[in-house]
């Protein structure tokens, strides 16, 4: 078994699970059950001057059947007496000695600042994490994401809070910006000793048709709220791999937020740089066990892979490039294998209307020339295959004329049923950077080209 | 929809509950989601109406339920009691792409209910039709159609859309055809057909009951008074064995003895604990599962062949042995025997490999050999050529008969299929009118 524990600058903890500041870390009750589920740490539900909470206050996005595929919020920090939050985090502290315990603070002044970091930090907790990210109701208040989307205040807010505290600071960061790497950098210079991100998304959850009236609905209106959950995970791993990337900001240990569930997402999170690793909406939707499988299916994922957490952290990140650096001679094209095709022909419809239209559907279905990408005629292979679930309705590529982008694959509901496969090119790597290098970068039929 | 057409409280088949009933919204839209929209789908290729089934359930799952029976109805305007009645196992389930992934394939006809049915309460429920029939641009036509069943139902009511006149005449009290009186209560009650009738009622179409065409009213004044006339009389009475002592009381038509379960008030079962069931096709494997429902504690079905040979689809057939009913294979009646008092005690059994012969004991005989052709009736129209079985020959496109004004569909052109085929026989014969009335 892989040792999955990690040390984000100086934050020390069991795993690199942790519980992101929200619900599930609302209460002592709630984060000790956590623990004892398997949770390596916990990021405290956002600390500041209580504030009153609307209802409703969630939405999600239901795709094909599936809960949850995306969840949002217009709830603030935490509504509970500073006092009792406190005296629960040290508890909390206390009986768990070895768990990362992380208070995560928003308030506005600068006074306001050094007192709650003083009396966060005599919990005893590990590190703080400052909520610079929360989209809705705070930042109408000028503090969440309100400072988050302007690197100078982050920077300076940081560089205070850094005067005061003893432990080590993260820098939660919103995606509610053009470029991450402006708060990220802001965040470095200002002092953060580690980054987090991301908080949730602008979003309006969808409109009650009924009502005419957005949601989550509160009486007859509703807000903008947070978006978070499964479908934004695409989102924040471009974030999290951006600030690793970057010679700015690559030094600071960053923990990787947004739409993890399993190991999977864990370790694609790390893969592109994070050393820990925060979870909510996965949480509020399946509870704390799921940590369960993450611990189990990381390690197994290590130890297949003979790498420690530290060899495979990050190991991602040099195959995130440039579209300028990427090898216009690799080639793929789509095959199936008709003994696993059950004839569904959705590709054929998604190749046809949706892609390259090389893509048919039987032997009476021929291409239409001409050709668009290679002159002359496409021929079915003869015989066409018979599926041995499909019978004759495998569908049959052309090709030359595939561009090798994926989409029927993507469709296929058949898992491995379609494939892409190499095509071996003796030319070796040419990409655009090159061409630009070289004076071969015109490609021909552009406007000012001759008919 | 209120249907004009009353049904006593107390039938048999109200005791027989409806098997699969209408979804909830919630289970629709979980079953919708599975579907896969194939491209070409193959379901719709094994739908005799065509339905465009992919579409309709992908409608279902994005909560546009009247849209979904819009798409049924389109192709199928009896998509209501279709999707109740038909052997779907062998249709459009039975193609389903998921059969060959192993895995449970979509149910097709219970989302067709959810869609339909959703329809009727919508109607029933705002007073507002989803579709309502055109004004025919050029000109209004005038059609007789002869008995109420599935077949003449489906081509009155796309007459009707198309703006048209349509008028049906149905001998018996009740109107809707074997869907009313035939088919297994446990898939459909007489109320849910009539409810589906007075649907195509609504959409314009007259029906007038207690009218026998050929006796109340002449071939010749339908010839004549309308521009087309459309044969969907189905089939007649139950064969017979013509074996001895067949004739007397505890030997039952199949057909006859359902129509009296399903809508007789005053018909008692005979209480019996044997009964013995003739036949091997689903009209025998219903009759045989309404008694063991009804309580027959021990039903035997007699056939003469083996039951890999049976015309009965074996999915029904797997139903009917759970639900404890026996097959006596490759044995051929030759004589009902009577007790003195004249009841039945028992049939004797011919073996139809080995010869020799053998006695079953039974107190009811239930004969499932088919039914009769009706004859005569095409003689009064004239023109009208039959086949050597005794059906209509119609155009497999047109479903026009040889004489050019009379069209026909369902059971009488086929011999005896399903409400489905019916129903595009009937379709299809009203859109061959329309095309034949107003091309060029
Ligand atoms: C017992 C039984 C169970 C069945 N179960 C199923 C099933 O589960 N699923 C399925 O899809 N199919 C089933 N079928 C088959 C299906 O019922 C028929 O294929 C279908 O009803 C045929 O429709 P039709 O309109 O041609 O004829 P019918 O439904 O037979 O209707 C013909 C109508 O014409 C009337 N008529 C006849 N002569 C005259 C006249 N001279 N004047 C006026 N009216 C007249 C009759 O009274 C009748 O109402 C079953 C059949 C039987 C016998
Ligand atoms: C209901 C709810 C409340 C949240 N409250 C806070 C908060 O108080 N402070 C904070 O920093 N982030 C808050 N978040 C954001 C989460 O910590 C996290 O960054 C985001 O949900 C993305 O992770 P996920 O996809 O695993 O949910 C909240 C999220 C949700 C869904
Ligand atoms: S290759 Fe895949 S998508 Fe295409 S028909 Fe076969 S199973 Fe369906
Ligand atoms: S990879 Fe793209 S272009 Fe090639 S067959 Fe598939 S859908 Fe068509
Ligand atoms: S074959 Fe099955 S999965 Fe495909 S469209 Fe028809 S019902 Fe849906």
């Amino acid at each position: 078994m892989a040792d999955l524990s990690i040390n984000m600058c100086g934050i020390k903890s069991p795993n690199p699970f942790w519980l992101a500041s929200a619900p599930p870390a609302n209460t002592g009750d709630q984060v000790m059950r956590a623990f004892d589920a398997g949770w390596g740490g916990a990021v405290w539900k956002t600390l500041g001057n209580p504030i009153v909470n609307v209802s409703s206050r969630f939405g999600a996005i239901e795709y094909g059947g599936r809960k949850v595929m995306g969840f949002n919020n217009i709830e603030l920090i935490s509504d509970r007496p500073l006092s009792v939050n406190l005296k629960e985090i040290a508890e909390v502290k206390k009986r768990y000695p070895n768990h990362a315990v992380i208070v995560s603070l928003m308030v506005e002044s600068k006074r306001e600042w050094q007192e709650i970091i003083k009396r966060a930090e005599d919990t005893g907790c590990d590190g703080l994490e400052l909520n610079f990210g929360c989209p809705h109701g705070m930042c109408e208040r000028g503090m969440g994401s309100a400072v988050g989307q302007e690197p100078k205040v982050l920077e300076e807010i940081t560089r205070w809070v850094k005067e005061y505290a003893k432990t080590p600071v993260l820098v939660k960061l919103t995606p509610n910006i053009g470029d991450i790497l402006e708060p990220g950098v802001a965040a470095v210079r200002g002092g953060a000793d580690g980054l987090s991100l991301i908080n949730t998304i602008k979003s309006i959850m969808g409109v009650d048709l009924d009502r005419r009236v957005p949601l989550p609905r509160v009486g007859e209106g509703s807000t903008n709220g947070g978006y978070c959950g499964p479908a934004v995970r695409p989102i924040a791993l471009h974030m999290v791999g951006t600030l690793a990337r970057d010679p700015e900001t690559r030094h600071l240990p960053i923990s990787g937020i947004g739409g993890v569930s399993n190991w999977r997402d864990a370790a694609e999170f790390i893969a592109l740089g994070s050393v820990s690793v925060q979870v909510c909406t996965a949480v509020m939707h399946h509870g704390f066990r799921i940590v369960e499988d993450m611990i189990e299916g990381l390690s197994d994922y290590l130890d297949s892979q003979k790498l420690t957490l530290d060899q495979f952290r990050g190991s991602a990140v040099g195959g995130f490039r440039e579209w300028g650096e990427l090898d216009l001679n690799y080639k793929v094209v789509a095959n199936i294998n008709a003994d696993l095709c059950i004839g569904c022909q959705k590709c054929v419809a998604a190749c046809q209307d949706g892609a390259h239209q090389c893509i048919f559907s039987g032997p009476a279905d021929q291409p239409r020339p001409p050709h668009a990408h290679h002159p002359g005629v496409a021929e079915a292979p003869k015989p066409l295959p018979l599926g041995k679930l499909a019978g004759d309705r495998v569908p049959w590529i052309d090709e030359p004329e595939c561009v090798g982008c994926n989409l029927c694959a993507l469709v296929c509901p058949v898992d491995g049923c379609i494939t892409m496969q190499e095509v071996p090119n003796p030319a070796g790597v040419d990409t655009w950077q090159d061409r630009m290098a070289t004076g071969r970068d015109h490609v021909p039929g552009g406007i000012f080209d001759a008919e | 929809m209120d249907t004009p057409y009353s049904l006593p409280a107390e039938r048999l088949e109200v005791r027989l509950p409806d098997a699969k009933p209408k979804y909830t919204s919630a289970e629709a839209r979980a079953e919708a989601e599975r579907c896969l929209y194939c491209h070409d789908a193959p379901c719709i290729e094994k739908c005799p109406t065509e339905i465009n089934i992919p579409e309709f359930i992908h409608k279902i799952a994005s909560g546009n339920t009247l849209g979904a029976a819009r798409t049924i109805l389109a192709q199928n305007i009896l998509g209501y009691t279709c999707a109740r009645v038909c052997p779907v196992e062998v249709l459009c389930v039975g193609a389903c792409v998921y059969n060959e992934w192993h895995k449970t394939p979509i149910a097709i006809g219970r989302l067709q209910r959810y869609a339909t049915e959703s329809l009727l309460e919508h109607e029933a429920l705002t007073g507002q039709a989803v579709l309502r029939p055109k004004t025919p641009t050029e000109g209004r036509r005038k059609v007789a159609l002869v008995g109420a069943g599935p077949a003449s139902l489906a081509c009155a009511a796309y007459l009707a859309l198309e703006g048209h006149e349509a008028v049906i005449y149905e001998r018996g009290a009740l109107p809707g055809g074997l869907n009313t009186t035939g088919v297994a209560p446990y898939k459909l009650h007489s109320e849910d057909s009539l409810r589906e009738v007075a649907y195509v009622q609504s959409l314009g179409v007259t029906l007038k009951t207690g009218v026998e065409v050929g006796r109340d009213l002449s071939a010749s004044s339908l010839l004549n008074d309308h521009d087309a006339v459309f044969l969907g009389m189905g089939l007649g009475a139950d064969a017979r064995l013509s074996i001895a002592d067949e004739a007397g009381p505890g030997v039952w038509g199949a057909t006859a003895l359902i129509e009296k379960i399903k809508n007789d008030a005053s018909f008692k079962l005979p209480a019996v604990k044997r009964a013995t069931v003739v036949g091997g096709g689903n009209t025998a494997i219903d009759i045989a599962r309404e008694l063991a429902q009804l309580g027959v504690a021990e039903v035997v079905m007699v056939y003469r062949r083996g039951a890999e040979h049976m015309s009965g689809y074996k999915h029904e057939m797997d139903l009917a042995r759970k639900e404890g009913i026996r097959l006596v294979g490759w044995r051929q009646p030759v004589a009902v025997l009577r007790d003195a008092a004249g009841g039945v005690s028992g049939l004797r059994l011919r073996d139809t490999q080995q010869g020799g012969e053998e006695t079953l004991s039974t107190e009811l005989v239930v004969l499932a050999i088919g039914q009769e052709k009706i004859k005569g009736l095409t003689d009064a129209f004239g023109g009208i050529a039959l086949d050597q079985k005794g059906c209509v020959v119609a155009d497999a496109k047109t479903r026009q008969t040889s004489n050019p004004k009379v069209y026909a569909g369902g059971d009488c052109i086929n011999g005896g299929k399903e409400v489905v085929n019916a129903v595009a026989d009937g379709r299809d014969a009203a859109r061959a009118m329309i095309q034949r009335w107003f091309a060029a």
